[in-house]
């Protein structure tokens, strides 16, 4: 089947097997990498990107289910510089992230928790983030640098 | 060996300094390469037919239908790829000499002996189709009886494997005098005898596994992706058993993510997709899925302790006897056997006790292989010596962290020789007591645990230690070999400088996801005074790093740190001859500050060490016989294990009425030795604190009494999520390492050694005025609540 | 993993789906949010041939005030649904157990209707929508009726649709207060072990998660409180006459005494709400 799907802010149209996954389509036909599959029961969060603006799976949404949305993924964080995202940067200044694997993920799932509790307390981020599973860091300093990014005064909705 | 960092750090001095890692950016923005990441034109997908029982005949494979689906290029049996081993997949430790290793093929022939055994692969065109035409392979089993229970199957009721004598693959002792251990019993004033389960345990790795096997058609060579944390090893290792010429073979580990011990192995799938590869003359690739992953890669742990102290009336230990079965699973993967012993030195933990007997039997079940998991034996020696040394406290009636400061290794006994025959390089265990009862507030939390329990409160606190003393830096070459492990010990480092003064190193340590990109530029940047962003590091490649033992065992700062130090250090020599030769100067009035050699006292008048790096490179004008080039190589074979220490204090909130245990404050004092980065310090104790609480708390693989997993799935298989765990208070002591010039020993592991035995006392704590006396692992609410109604007789229901 | 060969099909309105599913109800099945089915379908433990994404059928994304009741879409996501003004305060329960289903990306996807429709014990909504006496409205070719939140789960993964009828309006009672959800997991991301969701006012109903193979009513509570018991002993009564499983994550004996314990919390809390 044929889905045109904004990702980033690129627009292209692709013929798609119907079972083929939000994350494999973003993989495998977009060529972005950069979000990555851990589990197969929605439970890790490594394939976390933001579907107009919220986090989603995209290992538990068809590409189908996608079509005519907008996606953004980790690889449109970060500005065209290269500048790296708030929330990239307070990853990078507390070590948030150690294998990187569970991070593109993670930091998606943080750009929408900010969205919606723009200033959150500890324990509203820890539960913000239940739905990423870190196996490195034991989630202080992500927990520290999502408090950091959030009282940065950045985060520009 | 005289030199250290710690001295050359007069020069740019960002050792001991919290640096960002440098390798965050690729992985921030997406654009770091995992091997499923890999875009490979042409690549067959493989997927694995298992064995849905524990113990089964294979009685038939029939691959016909599968055969003819779309996208299907091959679909083999194990007799189909019988000829493609030279020899069955490697264990590398034959702990005894008697040791019983069944064979182990990456396919099964006639017998499947796990749940995940694989029985046959198809190849497709993508993954889907693979996995589509997988399932149409038909497959007839005998179903047989299984082993699955540890203790069961040391008595041999069932036999894992049909032709094995029995289920015993070793025994192994350590009883440097058993009289004495016999006569402490005799005479001790007080004795506990403790029985501890260690649960099996999965990795989970965020990422799963992946391979990919490109064979280069004019060459002959095969360059082999993998997400493994030994590159170096692997390579030998298939090439021992594929039967390709090791030089012939060539591993890449781009990023990996993280691996805990589950990535420290030789599995099937690399074979396979070697295998494949050379048979099709295509490129093969396999990503293994998370309910793959649960069964196909190796588990952690799988140990009944017992364990036994005889003490004195005031409580001085006088010997420690202990004896363990150890699940090996169905077949000795690559250092299986062995990692028991990595524990058995360290059952006196940090106390001094005179008298030592240690045995463990290692037993065959049909479950998945075990191998080294995150601390590998030392976890499970903590967690016995110090939830056994909590039952002596309250046997005694006496303060828990009294009885430890009562027993432990005094500072001043350092070097310390242990009952078990180790040299403890240096400690100074009661300081890093001191600072973690000052940090968690240990007095307070005593008297708000009394007022609880006074006022009847439903929710008790409870307030758990753990002193640990751990063995790491794995290892002397020639401890090694008395173990009887097939490899050394040591690691290889090149530091070169190009003609533009910018910095390469080439280590043989694997990172995946500790930083020694970062902790290695920062090394090398205080030796050579060139900013840490000038420093690149090539590792994790064989063709770029030939030789290398890889990272495991908390070993590639305190071995291939020194490595890269010691070459570094012969470097600066080389410059210095040089620097000497231009300034007209004696080399030993040279001093090299700020990336100039200069002549003690006239700084100005220096020469630059990037000047040198060029001048070394045109070679135009160099002394008489010193070579082209500013590179010096390396290879440094430790002369001891590094003994990190420290201790953890847990504070647990009980809730009677429905057992659930919250972990509320957790203090961890750590003593690496010196410190390369805090902050990557910090982190990997904190990642380790999560991996030990998470034994503790949450994590089990369990199977039912047929040798089904019943955790395929990370909605099963409880990996902590952040809402499940509290911050952390880390403190540190720094008592250097005598055994290396760096003074540094290893942290990536002590976490999860000192954590587990923590939690677990902490919540027995909670509940010990109520008579319970242990919890098994995980603690689980409705175990906690069942420990409660057993140990008295009111109710915990509704009061 | 991926999910078996499916036919996908979108549809465009109500009709369209009812149509499509009239053709083969058996083998086919509507996707929502997709968040119980597709795991199920990856899993290989679905393997339906024909999928009818209901997903952006215009107008079922709603909660309204609707008088004497508050009446929501059936594919109001459970994000919606946690922050919406008329659901906040009409039916706290309902947006409070919305904003504990699974975690954030599952709320932002998930819908009431699907989450009802799958049928699942150890889901929250069901629950909630029976403590609070719901009126499930489905259509179907034989038009559209109206089915008691008490009718509606029948067991496990198995509800009063047809399979030729898709559930379109969820309808509950105004609960402003004397309300309470308690929910008890080892992870917060993972269904409840047990949950509770209770409603006092009016004839006070208590529902439990994950007690039995279906959603269903704490009848032994409900009846000692109707004749006045306090909460202590009502919940005494929590698991009277029920069935729970046994399970990797707790056994049925264990099931049965936290229902006493969470019952009576949520009494106590509940009562709280009041005033």
């Amino acid at each position: 089947m044929r889905v045109t799907v904004t990702v980033n802010g690129t627009t292209e149209t692709h013929d798609v097997e119907a079972r083929m996954l939000l994350v494999q389509y973003l993989r495998e036909v977009r060529g972005l990498t950069g979000t990555n599959i851990g589990c197969d029961t929605t439970s890790c969060g490594a394939c976390t990107v933001l579907l107009d603006g919220e986090s989603v799976k995209s290992c538990t949404l068809l590409a189908a289910q996608a079509d005519g949305e907008e996606i953004t993924t980790i690889e449109g964080m970060a500005a065209p510089d290269g500048t790296l995202h708030p929330i990239q940067e307070a990853f990078h200044q507390h070590h948030g992230l150690q294998c990187g694997f569970c991070t593109p993920g993670m930091v998606m799932a943080v750009a929408s928790l900010l969205k919606e509790h723009p200033d959150p307390s500890e324990a509203e981020v820890r539960e913000g983030l239940e739905g990423n599973l870190c196996r490195c860091t034991g989630y202080h300093n992500i927990v520290q640098a999502v408090l950091s990014a959030a009282h940065s005064g950045e985060l520009v909705p | 060996m005289s030199a250290t960092v710690l001295e050359g750090h007069g020069t740019a001095g960002v050792v001991g300094t919290r640096m960002l890692r440098r390798e965050d950016p690729a992985l921030l923005s997406g654009e770091a390469r995992f091997v499923h990441d890999l875009v490979v034109p042409g690549a067959l997908h493989m997927a694995v037919v298992r064995s849905p029982y524990a113990h089964a005949r294979i009685t038939s494979v029939d691959v016909s239908v599968a055969l003819g689906m779309p996208g299907v290029v091959a679909a083999l049996t194990g007799a189909d790829l019988a000829g493609e081993w030279a020899s069955p997949m490697p264990c590398a430790w034959p702990v005894t000499a008697d040791m019983q290793s069944p064979e182990h093929l990456p396919v099964a022939l006639r017998e499947a002996c796990y749940v995940g055994d694989a029985v046959a692969v198809v190849l497709a065109g993508s993954q889907a189709e693979a996995q589509d035409a997988a399932a149409a392979v038909a497959v007839d089993y005998e179903e047989l009886p299984a082993a699955v229970d540890l203790e069961d199957a040391a008595r041999d009721g069932v036999l894992a494997h049909l032709d094995a004598p029995s289920n015993r693959a070793y025994t192994w002792e350590l009883i440097p005098d058993p009289e004495a251990v016999r006569r402490a019993f005799d005479d001790a004033a007080v004795t506990v005898k403790e029985r501890y389960v260690q649960q099996r345990l999965i990795p989970a790795a965020m990422e799963p596994r992946g391979v990919c096997v490109v064979p280069q058609p004019f060459g002959g060579e095969y360059v082999v992706y993998s997400s493994t944390q030994i590159p170096h090893i692997l390579r030998t290792m298939l090439g021992m058993t594929a039967g390709v010429p090791e030089e012939r073979i060539r591993v890449i580990a781009p990023s990996v993510g993280g691996g805990f011990g589950s990535k420290l192995d030789v599995y099937a799938e690399e074979l396979l997709c070697l295998a494949l590869a050379r048979r099709l003359r295509r490129p093969v690739r396999w990503s293994e899925e998370r309910s793959e992953a649960a069964q196909a890669t190796i588990h952690g742990r799988g140990q009944v302790q017992d364990i036994e102290l005889a003490a004195d009336a005031d409580g001085r230990v006088k010997a420690v006897r202990v004896h363990l079965l150890a699940d090996m699973g169905a077949y000795l993967q690559l250092v299986t056997p062995g990692v028991p012993i990595l524990g058995a030195f360290l059952y006196h933990g940090t106390y001094d006790v005179p008298a030592y007997s240690f045995t463990c039997t290692g037993v065959f079940t049909n479950k998945t292989p075990t191998d080294a998991y995150r601390g590998a034996g030392r976890p499970e020696a903590t967690y016995a010596i110090e939830r056994a040394m909590d039952a002596l406290a309250r046997k005694l009636g006496m303060d828990p962290a009294e009885l430890r400061r009562r027993n432990f290794i005094g500072a001043d006994k350092f070097p310390y020789s242990s009952v078990a025959g180790l040299v403890f390089d240096s400690g100074d265990y009661e300081a890093a007591l001191d600072k973690a009862l000052g940090l968690v507030g240990y007095e307070a939390l005593r008297q708000e645990q009394a007022q609880r329990r006074s006022d009847g409160a439903t929710k008790l606190l409870g307030v758990g230690l753990s002193s640990y003393v751990e063995m790491c830096g794995l290892a002397p070459s020639r401890v090694l070999a008395s173990l009887h492990y097939v490899a050394g010990g040591w690691e290889t480092a090149t530091v070169r400088m190009l003609p533009t003064g910018k910095v390469q190193v080439v280590t043989g340590a694997t990172p995946h996801g500790q930083g020694h990109v970062t902790s290695w530029s920062m090394i090398v940047a205080d030796k050579l005074g060139v900013p840490p962003d000038d420093v690149e590091v090539l590792h994790s490649d064989t063709g770029l790093s030939p030789l290398g033992l890889d990272t495991y065992g908390s070993r590639s700062l305190s071995v291939g740190g020194t490595a890269i130090a010691l070459a570094a250090d012969r470097l600066v020599d080389k410059a210095r001859l040089l620097a000497a030769y231009r300034l007209e100067a004696a080399p030993e009035d040279l001093e090299l500050s700020d990336g100039q050699f200069a002549v003690r006292g006239t700084p100005s008048t220096g020469i630059g060490i990037g000047t040198l790096a060029f001048e070394a490179f045109t070679a135009h004008d160099l002394p008489e016989g010193m070579e082209p080039n500013l590179e010096a190589s390396a290879t440094y074979d430790p002369t001891n294990f590094t003994f990190p220490f420290g201790t953890h204090v847990a504070v647990v909130e009980v809730d009677t009425e429905t057992g659930r245990v919250d972990l509320v404050r957790y203090v961890g004092v750590d003593d690496c030795g010196n410190q390369i980065n805090p902050l990557i310090v910090d982190g990997q104790v904190h990642g380790g604190i999560a991996q030990g609480v998470a034994q503790a708390l949450y994590e089990e693989a369990s199977y039912d009494e047929r040798g089904n997993l019943l955790t395929t799935t990370l909605a099963d298989y409880l990996v902590p999520a952040a809402s499940d765990l509290p911050s952390f208070t880390l403190g540190r002591t720094v008592t250097p390492s005598p055994s290396n010039p760096l003074g540094v020993k290893g942290v990536g592991e002590a976490g999860t050694i000192a954590s587990t035995p923590a939690v677990v006392n902490a919540v027995v704590d909670a509940l010990s005025h109520l008579g319970v006396e242990d919890l098994e692992m995980p603690v689980t609410p409705e175990r906690v609540w069942r420990s409660i109604g057993a140990a008295a007789p009111v109710p915990g229901g509704a009061r | 993993m991926i999910p078996a060969s499916f036919e996908y099909r979108r549809a465009g309105s109500v009709e369209e789906a009812l149509g499509w599913l009239s053709e083969d109800p058996d083998s086919t099945k509507l996707l929502a949010g997709g968040h119980s089915l597709l795991p199920l379908m990856k899993l290989r433990l679905a393997t339906p041939g024909v999928l009818v994404d209901v997903g952006r059928v215009p107008g079922l994304s709603y909660v309204r005030d609707a008088g004497d009741h508050v009446a929501i879409g059936a594919l109001t996501r459970h994000r919606d649904l946690e922050i919406s003004e008329v659901a906040r305060a009409s039916v706290p329960l309902l947006a409070h157990v919305a904003g504990q289903v699974g975690d954030p990306q599952v709320r932002h996807r998930g819908t009431i209707g699907g989450s009802l429709a799958h049928g699942d014990p150890a889901s929250d909504l069901p629950a909630a929508v029976l403590a609070l006496d719901a009126t499930l409205v489905a259509d179907g070719p034989r038009g559209r009726r109206e089915i008691a939140a008490d009718d509606f789960f029948r067991g496990f993964l198995e509800t009063a649709l047809e399979p030729d009828e898709m559930l379109t309006e969820i309808r509950v009672r105004k609960a402003p207060s004397g309300w309470a959800f308690q929910k008890f997991n080892r992870r917060a991301q993972d269904w409840a072990i047990v949950g509770v969701a209770a409603v006092l006012d009016g004839d006070p109903r208590v529902a439990l998660v994950n007690m039995g193979s279906t959603t269903l009513r704490a009848r032994g509570t409900e009846e000692a409180l109707a004749a006045g018991a306090d909460p202590t002993d009502a919940a005494a009564r929590a698991a009277d006459g029920l069935e729970p499983s046994s399970d990797l994550h707790a056994s049925a004996e264990y099931r049965r005494h936290l229902a006493t314990v969470l019952v009576r919390r949520a009494l106590v809390e509940a009562a709280a709400t009041r005033g």
